[in-house]
């Protein structure tokens, strides 16, 4: 179930942990579809599908036995207090993970239908296909343009300069960065401002044309007006893209998604139509926390 | 009175100093209704009580000793016969230096003079007048500045400041004593340097191909003409820095890369400081290392291969230093690319790219200044290596870029230019600080050069 390509692992080989422990059969699970879940976690026809997902950090057991599809086209967004592993469980659909070598991943993840953690499946092409926006705006110090012909550039999906032209229009327009920056493409992308900087970065991550695209707190290191812009974006682009976003803001989750996905100490809670669970939350953990008694 | 002892007493005038400024500004403290009326704490009044009181001191401390030696030579030299003060100044120079020697106990009376028994004792004599002098006068200025500081604590007097301008001028002070060292090294090179031009023309120093500095002593000796051109020299110190960079830096920056992105944390730990011992070795060593082992075997090794190589040759001297410089490229670059941030990591990764694309086009460019500034301290470190050269490159300065021959550097020619006894004016001595000179110069545009890459092609992360 597990694969352990080399080329993934960021600080040093995870080689040390033994494939067993990592990979696990979901069919000793089948029974076990959604116990503690409130809500519809499953939908027909996802576009990626987790299925009884725990994650370790050495000893620390920080997802315990998620269940959660995504929906084509849809924006699910993933919210919850500090440390309750919404962002864990993020980085988990598109083996993010696997760089940090402590860090454990069992269960069952799929795109269409594939097991993205098996052994043969490639963490190049899954990224490439589940594209991912950073907490913390993070454009390489390389110009606008390099910024985002980069991805595109090492997929070779461009032939030519005309065709690495369009792609770069094209994404930085559907990241409605265009009309900011069409002057100064060879400026360094690290001079633009904060909001722009994100927006920089989302139009990097569309540019692999991605299917599904994750974001880890896109707006937290932003001001309201460049966080404005950015759901606004979010809202164009789930016509063509699956976006699953997670965020602090219950605003934000109110204002930009379909469905929402409440978590609390590692554990999914409840998931439903985003206004069921702003205006008629099911469980009482989830109604504690809209209604701002912690978090 | 010895300058140690005023100084001894001089630091515990500041004790006292402080202690007693402390304790003064509590009780003015007090009496003003509280010591939170104070403008600072208690200690702050102390500590500019110790300053006033030493630093003026310790002034003309420095001042009165620069100017005692003079004061007390041109008193003596005074009291001394007419006939002896007309002698020209070289020889009088001699006979104040034995009056010296004498009065420290160095040489006996037996050598001496009359006048010159009568002037070392009054050289003493003056000698222990001036001491005391000085320990009084730092003694009066000490505790003058430091009543100055005591006779005016008050709740307002803002000593917390006024310490914070002091401590800032005294850092400034010791940053400024580098400079100055700095400046007066190469001023000295500077000036031995012209002292060289006046005798052979810089032209033919600095177009010449020609390089044998020995210089008959007497008309008839063979050898007879010196030629002072350093361009054998300077191409032997290029090729072999070159052999060594070809070495050091692929090395240096591949091992870097390993450790700081692929290597697993406990084997860092252990490899880290394994490596840094290889700075640690004194080149000494690497030179007989160079010249008994590597040496010989370039030369077999050449030789099976029908080449024909010098026993002393370029390459072997730029491989051993090359080796010497691996850890400088290595720990350098390692700590560079340690710094740039993990957000670029994960933007490349999360991206698709592989770790080795990642490596090449976002983080060696991020790291870039860092590791250029590296590889220039190493090249540097090269240029001006002297123990590896004098004991593997050899003497001979053949004008070739063939590594297999034996070659010659600036720093090993210093090096013979300088040993042994030595005329201070014969243009052979002299030609070791022009080639110094010039030594510090390629340096320096070695150093605008990086400055230059760095600055155009750096990608400045946030």
């Amino acid at each position: 179930m597990q694969g352990n390509d080399d080329m993934n692992q960021m600080k040093t080989a995870d080689a040390a942990v033994p494939e067993e422990a990592r990979g696990l059969d979901i069919h000793a699970h089948a029974d076990v579809s959604n116990y503690e879940t409130t809500g519809d976690p499953l939908l027909d026809n996802p576009k990626m599908s987790a299925r009884n997902v725990n994650v370790y950090y050495g000893e620390k057991h920080a997802i315990m036995d998620v269940s959660l599809d995504i929906g084509g086209n849809e924006v699910i967004a993933m919210i919850g207090p500090s440390g309750c592993g919404k962002s864990t469980f993020l980085r988990c659909l598109n083996r993010m993970n696997d760089t940090i070598p402590i860090c454990r991943v069992k269960g069952d993840i799929q795109l269409d239908g594939e097991d993205i953690y098996h052994s043969r499946q490639d963490t190049v092409l899954l990224r490439a296909r589940v594209g991912m926006v950073f907490q913390k705006p993070n454009p390489f110090p390389k110009s606008i343009y390099e910024n985002v012909a980069y991805g595109p550039r090492i997929h070779g999906l461009a032939h030519n300069k005309i065709e690495m032209d369009e792609i770069v229009e094209n994404s930085l327009r559907r990241a409605s960065l265009w009309e900011e920056v069409k002057d100064v493409l060879d400026k360094p992308g690290t001079g633009l401002s904060g909001g722009q900087q994100q927006r920089l970065c989302i139009a990097r991550a569309i540019a692999v044309s991605p299917e599904v695209i994750l974001m880890d707190e896109p707006c937290s290191a932003l001001d309201p007006i460049a966080t404005a812009r950015i759901e606004e974006l979010i809202d164009e682009l789930k016509e063509r893209f699956t976006i699953a976003i997670v965020t602090h803001s219950m605003q934000q989750a109110a204002r930009v998604s379909q469905r929402t996905a409440y978590f609390h100490l590692g554990k999914l809670i409840e998931v439903g139509q985003t206004k069921q669970i702003f205006t008629n939350p099911q469980h009482e953990l989830t109604e504690n926390y809209i209604t701002g008694r912690f978090g | 009175m010895q300058t140690s002892t005023v100084i001894l007493v001089l630091f515990a005038l500041c004790c006292v100093s402080f202690a007693v400024g402390r304790f003064r500004s509590r009780a003015v403290g007090q009496q003003a209704g509280g010591i939170h009326l104070l403008h600072s704490l208690p200690h702050h009044y102390g500590y500019l009580s110790a300053m006033i009181a030493a630093l003026p001191a310790l002034l003309v401390l420095l001042v009165w000793m620069l100017l005692e030696g003079r004061f007390i030579e041109g008193r003596v030299i005074a009291g001394l016969p007419a006939d002896v003060q007309a002698l020209s100044e070289s020889r009088l120079g001699l006979y104040y230096n034995q009056i010296i020697a004498y009065a420290a106990g160095g040489i006996d009376a037996s050598t001496l003079s009359e006048p010159q028994l009568a002037a070392a004792e009054q050289y003493n004599a003056l000698k222990s007048e001036s001491g005391w002098l000085k320990l009084a006068l730092v003694v009066v200025v000490a505790v003058t500045g430091s009543l100055l500081v005591l006779g005016r604590i008050k709740p307002d007097l803002r000593a917390r400041n006024h310490v914070e301008n002091i401590w800032t001028w005294m850092l400034f002070g010791c940053s400024f004593i580098a400079v100055l060292t700095t400046l007066g090294i190469v001023l000295s090179v500077l000036f031995e340097a012209v002292r060289f031009f006046r005798l052979i023309p810089a032209t033919d120093f600095l177009f010449g191909l020609q390089w044998s500095p020995q210089i008959a002593i007497r008309a008839d000796q063979v050898g007879a003409s010196g030629s002072f051109g350093f361009i054998p020299l300077l191409v032997g110190t290029l090729l072999i820095s070159f052999v060594a960079m070809l070495i050091a830096v692929p090395v240096g920056l591949m091992s870097a890369i390993y450790l700081s992105e692929y290597a697993s944390k406990q084997f860092r730990a252990i490899t880290k400081p394994i490596l840094e011992i290889l700075a640690g070795v004194p080149t000494v060593v690497y030179g007989f290392f160079a010249a008994l082992t590597v040496a010989p075997f370039i030369r077999e090794l050449g030789e099976s291969l029908g080449l024909t190589v010098a026993s002393e040759s370029a390459l072997a001297a730029g491989l051993v230093m090359g080796i010497m410089i691996i850890p400088f490229v290595m720990s350098l670059s390692d700590d560079i690319i340690n710094a740039v941030p993990d957000s670029m990591r994960e933007a490349s990764l999360g991206l698709g790219a592989t770790m080795n694309e990642t490596i090449r086009k976002v983080l060696i460019p991020a790291a870039l200044p860092g590791i250029v500034g590296g590889i220039l301290l190493a090249v540097s470190r090269a240029i001006g290596e002297t123990m590896i050269v004098v004991m593997a490159a050899g003497l001979s300065a053949k004008l070739t870029v063939n590594p297999l021959e034996a070659v010659t550097t600036i720093t090993v020619q210093i090096v013979t230019l300088l040993v042994g006894d030595q005329e201070f004016d014969s243009p052979k001595t002299l030609a070791a600080f022009a080639l110094g000179l010039v030594l510090f110069f390629v340096t320096l545009l070695l150093n605008v050069v990086a400055l230059y890459v760095v600055r155009r092609y750096r990608e400045q992360y946030e």
